[in-house]
């Protein structure tokens, strides 16, 4: 994995591996003081049983989970939660990640690609060291891009250059499935809609639960409010309200700071 | 003055009219008011005894001046001649027949227990003499926290009775041949017997004998609305207020527990058998309770990382510790009931699945999906489902924030929407964590409040605005979207509506803008989607829940049953362990017949 910032574990969680398919999620707690997040499964492995997760290092939580080591134990792991992503058989996929959102992407464009699809890859990052999973990525893809912000590797710009390219020269397109930064996800639909591509996104909302109860993880699509944890977590593109995702998203960033102040202290 | 006396009044009239032998009562002509004669022994010379016997005030007076702590040696009915004394059993202390009078110029005090061991009928209050006695001690309060204490710590808020108390308020109970209070009670616990182990002192035995219909006493006496189940029975309430019945489950509940005196009953011998349950709230844990008793090896799932339900993520701290729902569970596990926790079935396991390696299914998941009023601004910043809060505050304790990880809601004006007790639990908790202003909206007016009223009577003098017939339209928020008003409109109440209750009708053009910066929407729950996903052939009402066999609880799956919140809809929590209770019976009865 891209040092430092960006982590991978392969947890043992048998029932869950023989269950997980492309697109659920698992919450997880590292401690009886911990805070339950969501993260999304980015790989599984039924015979050893084990899931992956792919996260960076973001808060407090992350971070803790940072110093386990080998063969520690996570207090909590449950799931495969959310709905799995519709796989079928499409013809021409266009699968783009943002970030850690590749993680995911991963999974879910494997499960396109067994599904007989041809399957454009593109992926972007920061820089060159938040780059993940490329050989991977590189082995389900028929084509694969990768962009950084700064030019670091690849192409220089964002996920969506390379998209608008795509969109603009293949008309066989059936479907762009998108994952990573909301603000990402919000300028892909945008440039989708223009071209009237049917586009998936998954979201990732502040979540406590995982399992319907709590409604933290609303979103409006098509105007009316959603769990994202039992109804999602892909929605259509077109009719997310992202504006309203990132602000719900950001109204912890305080506390979050707070928390991990006070885990230094 | 009065109430000090009665409070002691079994044991005074103990040591004044009883024979501590026998223990039986001397009984006086109250009617007459006219002194009444005893004759009695003292150091082998035959006297008088008088009692004056006016209700409130019994006086004892002897021909031979007698001091306080004089023992007599025979006691006589002036009715039967028979002694008072048993001759053939001798004092434990004295080795003598004895009766021991105490003599006060005047004491307060009522005999009250009954003598009929004698066939006597005189020794005996008639059944009216005895009901007007009672009558005269009023419901009595339990302790509990100052309240101005209380809003800034989140311990329990009552402390329970003390055994004074519970055996006074046991003592009101008329002990009706035809106890309407036990049919009132979902779970049909025999409420009159237990009243009476209770006015007899015998606490142990008391809580024993509720255990027998409900396996948790403890919560069901914290939680149950009681002034609309057996309480609202109970014939004291027609002119007066009626048994605490729940308070004393709560004390012999808790009495047993303190004094370690819990068993943990035999299983029956093992059937073979496996049972799953879905849920560990009360449903689950009731019929998981049962079975395992009945010798089924059961198996409970859990979707979240503690058990409880309910009981642990919503409702708070102040009203039921979790120290008493965690010794419920100790007490399941014990027994032998195995817990799986983090276990969503429908995404881990499908039911269709958990049939092949169990014999029954039983499906407790509750209502838990929250409902929302589809205002505008409802997806504001600190616009949170009262399921959301509950669960930070109460499942992952972020009122301890930063110690536990998990965010803690703050607001200074806070708007609970809803008049329900889980809109009492939310005001209460955010009131807790330090708010100025905590408001109740609801549409209906003061008599319609869903909640208990021993909960909207807390949360008044804990200072909790109500503001009644009022509805919210819409949120305004700031510009980082965080809420900071509602508009609201008035309602009055219109015609009655399919539940009974009068129906809200907005009133045009009384809308008002009030300040708030945090909103919790407490309106309901509807059935969650999880278990349908997976199972479709499971039929659903026309509301989404489980439909059902009211007598077996049995659902369209065979050997999948289905109790609680998930057949009802939003409910009470003894209402999930008796829809438990019939399912666990029906499961046993075809399981049994099955062999």
């Amino acid at each position: 994995m891209a040092k430092g910032t960006i982590i991978r574990f392969d947890l043992s969680a048998p029932k869950i591996a023989a269950k997980a398919k492309a697109g659920q999620f698992v919450i997880v707690r590292v401690n009886e003081t911990g805070e339950r997040i969501p993260l999304t499964i980015a790989d599984k492995d039924e015979f050893a049983g084990t899931i992956t997760i792919i996260f960076q290092i973001v808060g407090k939580t992350t971070a803790l989970m940072r110093s386990l080591k080998e063969g520690d134990l996570i207090r909590d792991v449950v799931g495969p939660l959310g709905r799995p992503a519709e796989v079928e058989n499409l013809g021409t996929v266009v699968m783009v990640g943002g970030g850690t959102g590749v993680a995911i992407l991963h999974h879910v464009a494997k499960a396109f690609k067994e599904a007989g699809n041809y399957v454009i890859s593109i992926m972007g990052a920061r820089d060159r060291e938040l780059i993940i999973l490329e050989r991977e990525m590189a082995q389900i893809s028929d084509e694969l891009v990768i962009t950084t912000d700064d030019g670091s590797y690849g192409q220089r710009g964002f996920v969506t250059d390379p998209l608008k390219k795509y969109l603009g020269e293949r008309y066989d397109i059936k479907l762009v499935y998108a994952i990573g930064p909301i603000i990402m996800m919000k300028n892909i639909v945008k440039l989708t809609k223009q071209h009237q591509v049917k586009t998936l996104v998954s979201l990732n909302p502040i979540m406590i639960d995982g399992t319907g109860m709590c409604g933290g993880c609303r979103v409006k699509v098509n105007d009316q409010t959603m769990f994202c944890c039992v109804d999602g977590p892909d929605f259509d593109g077109f009719q997310v309200d992202f504006d309203e995702l990132i602000l719900r998203n950001s109204l912890y960033l305080k506390e979050e700071k707070d928390s991990l102040l006070f885990s230094i202290r | 003055m009065l109430d000090h006396d009665v409070k002691y009044l079994r044991f005074k009239s103990y040591l004044n009219t009883y024979c501590p032998h026998c223990q039986n009562s001397f009984n006086v002509d109250k009617k007459s008011h006219k002194q009444l004669e005893f004759k009695a022994v003292y150091e082998g010379q035959p006297i008088d005894l008088f009692l004056s016997p006016y209700l409130d005030v019994f006086e004892v007076e002897a021909s031979i001046p007698l001091k306080k702590d004089d023992v007599l040696d025979d006691l006589i009915c002036p009715h039967c001649n028979n002694s008072l004394i048993k001759k053939d059993i001798q004092c434990g202390e004295c080795g003598s027949h004895v009766a021991y009078v105490t003599i006060t110029a005047v004491s307060r005090l009522i005999p009250f227990f009954i003598c009929t061991k004698y066939g006597c009928e005189w020794h005996g209050l008639t059944k009216k003499d005895e009901r007007h006695i009672k009558l005269k001690i009023p419901r009595q309060n339990m302790p509990e926290q100052d309240q101005t204490l209380r809003v800034h710590n989140h311990q329990e808020v009552p402390y329970g009775y003390t055994s004074e108390l519970a055996l006074l308020e046991a003592g009101r109970c008329l002990q009706c041949k035809n106890p309407q209070c036990v049919t009132g009670c979902p779970v049909n616990v025999d409420i009159p017997v237990f009243v009476a182990l209770v006015a007899d002192g015998q606490f142990d035995a008391a809580a024993k004998k509720i255990k027998e219909r409900n396996v948790f006493p403890a919560i069901c006496g914290r939680v149950c609305p009681q002034e609309n189940q057996c309480e609202l029975k109970c014939i004291l309430g027609v002119k007066d207020d009626p048994v605490a019945i729940g308070r004393l489950e709560r004390f012999v509940a808790d009495y047993e527990r303190k004094m370690e005196l819990v068993k943990i009953p035999m299983a029956a011998k093992n059937t073979g058998k496996k049972i799953a349950v879905i849920g560990s709230g009360p449903g689950g844990l009731t019929v998981a309770s049962d079975m395992r008793q009945l010798g089924y090896s059961v198996t409970v799932f859990e979707a979240l990382h503690e058990l409880g339900g309910v009981l642990t993520y919503g409702i708070p701290e102040f009203r039921l510790p979790k120290s008493v729902v965690q010794f419920e569970i100790d007490y399941l596990k014990q027994l032998g009931v195995r817990f799986e926790l983090n276990h969503v079935i429908g995404n881990i396991y499908t039911i269709d699945e958990l049939l092949e390696h169990f014999d029954a299914v039983y499906i407790g998941v509750g209502a838990g999906l929250p409902m929302f009023m589809g205002v505008e601004g409802e997806n504001l910043g600190n616009v949170f489902s009262a399921n959301e809060y509950l669960t930070r505050m109460n499942l992952m304790k972020a009122y301890r924030f930063p110690e536990y990880d998990t965010p803690m809601p703050k607001g200074n004006r806070v708007a609970v929407i809803g008049g329900g007790n889980v809109a009492m639990d939310c005001a209460r908790t955010a009131q807790r964590t330090g708010a100025q202003e905590v408001t109740i909206v609801y549409r209906r007016s003061r008599h319609e409040l869903p909640a208990r009223i021993e909960e909207v009577h807390h949360a008044e003098e804990e200072g909790i605005r109500f503001m009644l017939l009022t509805s919210p339209i819409r949120y305004i928020g700031t510009d980082s979207n965080r809420v900071k008003a509602m508009e609201c409109i008035r309602m009055k109440l219109g015609e009655p509506d399919a539940s009974g209750r009068r129906r809200p009708v907005p009133i045009e053009g009384s809308n008002f803008v009030q300040d708030c910066d945090m909103v919790i929407i407490a309106i309901g729950n509807g059935p969650n989607p999880v278990i349908f996903s997976s199972s479709p052939n499971l039929k659903r009402n026309k509301w989404g829940y489980i439909e059902y066999n009211p007598e077996t609880m049995e659902t369209s799956i065979e050997n999948v049953y289905a109790g609680g919140d998930i057949v009802t809809g939003s409910a009470t929590v003894i209402q999930a362990m008796g829809a438990g209770r019939i399912a666990a019976n029906a499961m046993h009865a075809k399981l049994q017949s099955k062999k």
